[in-house]
């Protein structure tokens, strides 16, 4: 396998990953809303939290995290861009 | 004090004028203090900050076709963050947003979701792909990587839909700001709101409307936080409102239940003469709806809202604008950063607007109160009087109860500094500040429509061979002539008949983004399926529309997909012929694999030139 196909391996691997986490907060912990909104996390209920607050805070975390795996997975390959 | 260039001073200048902004603002409470009208505030607050965005549109003037389009390629990865952000939230997302969190408690929230999961949708299938590639409009894209007119012209044509649909109800929203703070007619309002716009763009295309977003950002967020964060100290809430209103969010639960949830009949509305548009709460705050189509509800809307996020060219327009492709991915976090301080806000307005409103141990509560009591105050005469509240004594015992008390969802956000007793001043700058989110995505729309025009249309189906100057005074009419159709219809009033702003992201995911992705993901793509796709996942999504909307054939929704989730019928018919068209047809020639091969990989050249 070539470098290009390699790192297009590895670049895969990492979005599927970052998809599974976007998946899981923005669509699986709401398929259990009603459940979870009895516990409590700050004081407000959990579902209540998670839609007004918590997800949207994980997806900004996410993308930083995505960004920054992505950059190392450039660079292993020889793939990184120049400062400029 | 400026040494160096224009972009390694951009944060000393933005510094500078954030701190000349909120100088400003204390000049504003010094003068409310010394007597002057809360009316001249309000026109002051709006003409400086308007003043400001056309100075700036003025002193970013281009004459390179690459500066028109994409800012020189040089915007840093944060301020094109603030810019984007500013791009996307827009006078809905800043007047209405809090609203409705207000009125549809955790079902609405679903846009909260949805408006900002897109996000990673943009950053790991799209934004440093299409970086790389270094296209001038998304159909450039399209039109490059599947090679051909008819394709290229497909994409304008979803381009066009959806954000003309998003578009007549920003400059809607502008009319409205700019009528009520200047004292003038909506109808004037419209066409003022329009010059504003088009002094931040046409001078300078891209470049232009992105230092204006950034200043517009800064307007906007200041606007929104401060009240927040003063009513929340005021009222007892807690120094840092997100963190801090679990108490609140409780005891409004508690009163809830001892109020009563009440929906008024239509019929029961409409006897007592509210106004329309304006509603009482029936939404638990803080409950969830019980049952699978409730969950079905929620997470579809949230779906729609994010693969739309990811298909809207306005935004992902704004990452063709930084210096490399890592800094195209890294500005789609800070993007959200900044999309998440206003969002995260929004449900802690609606919570301390309600309080204060319902709590009887508030001194700012009303319900509960002798509706004539109510009445004499201030606030409610003066917003009663412009038919933004209404009281309807159903029960006729003279009693304010909770479902005979009636806002307009904008009004959270407008009226709740005057309902907390902030100074007028705080009116004055959420006035601005509404102005702000809904001038620069205006500019963003206006910009987008009339870059692939005159780009994909013009440029490179009509007259290929036009010189620089040529096209860029292409560009400038057409961008006069989209913002002067955009501000006619919305002049017509005739807005809500054409449809929610949801509407845009269905029409955007029907179409744009299963060709977007798979141009990315997909080297057996091919043209013919690209064209399939979209035509047929635009028709199959309109048809639903048609079908199931109330105003049009008004069926009942299949599988609780209604009018704002029609996307979910448009963009998986798109998937389906795409690849099955694609399959059928012939693969695509080596050199079209070669390039996708060459996208894929961050560093080199970009594929398009830098001047094409």
């Amino acid at each position: 396998m070539s470098n290009k196909e390699k790192h297009w391996q590895k670049t895969k691997g990492h979005m599927i990953m970052t998809m599974c986490l976007w998946a899981f907060f923005s669509m699986v912990i709401f398929l259990f809303g009603a459940e979870i909104n009895g516990m409590s996390f700050l004081g407000y209920p959990l579902a209540y939290y998670m839609t007004a607050q918590g997800s949207l805070l994980a997806f900004v975390i996410i993308i930083f995290w995505f960004a920054n795996k992505q950059e190392k997975i450039d660079e292993e390959f020889g793939f990184g861009e120049k400062e400029d | 004090m400026f040494k160096g260039g224009f972009i390694q001073n951009l944060p000393k200048i933005y510094g500078l004028y954030t701190g000349g902004f909120l100088v400003f603002i204390l000049m504003m409470a010094i003068a409310e203090q010394a007597g002057v009208t809360a009316k001249t505030i309000g026109i002051l607050f709006v003409a400086f900050t308007v003043a400001i965005y056309a100075l700036i549109g003025y002193l970013s003037r281009t004459v390179q076709v690459d500066a028109y389009y994409l800012a020189g390629r040089q915007v840093p990865t944060v301020f094109n963050g603030m810019a984007t952000a500013a791009d996307w939230m827009s006078g809905a997302s800043f007047v209405a947003l809090a609203g409705g969190v207000y009125f549809g408690g955790y079902s609405y929230m679903a846009f909260l979701v949805g408006w900002t999961g897109g996000y990673v949708l943009v950053s790991t299938l799209l934004a440093p792909y299409l970086r790389k590639f270094g296209c001038y409009t998304v159909p450039d894209f399209i039109g490059t990587r599947y090679g051909g007119n008819a394709v290229r012209f497909c994409a304008v044509l979803v381009l066009v839909l959806a954000s003309f649909t998003y578009v007549t109800a920003q400059i809607n929203a502008t009319g409205t700001i700019a009528a009520r703070a200047l004292g003038i007619p909506f109808e004037a309002g419209v066409w003022v709101g329009l010059v504003s716009i088009l002094l931040c763009s046409m001078l300078g295309g891209m470049r232009a409307v992105t230092w204006t977003q950034v200043a517009q950002y800064i307007v906007l967020i200041v606007a929104y936080l401060i009240p927040v964060f003063w009513i929340s100290n005021k009222i007892g809430g807690g120094v840092f409102p997100h963190l801090m209103l679990g108490d609140e969010v409780q005891r409004i639960t508690e009163l809830e239940g001892q109020f009563g949830l009440v929906k008024n009949s239509a019929a029961d509305v409409k006897a007592a003469g509210v106004p329309g548009g304006l509603k009482s709460i029936a939404v638990a705050h803080a409950g969830v709806g019980a049952g699978g189509m409730a969950v079905w509800k929620y997470i579809s809307l949230a779906i729609c809202m994010m693969v739309g996020t990811a298909s809207l060219p306005h935004i992902l327009m704004r990452y063709f604008t930084t210096p490399s492709v890592k800094s195209a991915r890294k500005s789609v976090a800070w993007s959200l950063f900044f999309i998440f301080l206003l969002y995260s806000s929004a449900p802690m307005l609606a919570t301390l607007s309600k309080i204060s409103l319902i709590d009887p141990n508030l001194p700012t509560g009303i319900i509960g109160k002798s509706i004539a009591d109510v009445q004499s105050i201030e606030w409610v005469k003066q917003w009663s009087s412009q038919k933004q509240v209404f009281i309807a004594d159903f029960n006729g015992d003279g009693i304010l109860q909770l479902n005979e008390w009636f806002m307009r969802t904008g009004v959270v956000v407008l009226a709740t500094p005057e309902v907390a007793g902030l100074p007028y001043v705080i009116s004055g700058l959420v006035a601005a500040g509404g102005m702000a989110a809904a001038m620069s995505t205006a500019d963003g729309l206006v910009l987008a429509i009339s870059n692939a025009l005159s780009h994909d249309v013009y440029y490179n189906m009509i007259d290929p061979k036009a010189d620089v100057r040529k096209r860029l005074i292409v560009a400038r009419v057409l961008l006069i002539v989209v913002g002067a159709a955009g501000a006619y219809i919305a002049s017509m009033r005739i807005t809500s008949i054409l449809g929610a702003v949801a509407w845009a992201f269905d029409f955007a995911m029907s179409g744009l983004f299963f060709p977007l992705v798979l141009g990315v993901w997909w080297k057996r793509a091919t043209r013919e399926g690209a064209i399939a796709g979209m035509l047929s996942g635009l028709a199959a999504g309109t048809m639903y529309l048609i079908w199931v909307y109330p105003k049009f054939m008004g069926n009942p929704a299949w599988l609780g997909i209604d009018h704002l989730r029609f996307g979910l019928i448009g963009a998986p018919v798109c998937l389906v012929v795409m690849v099955v068209v694609s399959l059928m047809t012939k693969a695509p020639d080596a050199a079209t694999q070669r390039m996708v091969e060459e996208v894929r990989v961050p560093s080199g050249k970009t594929i398009l030139g830098r001047q094409h």
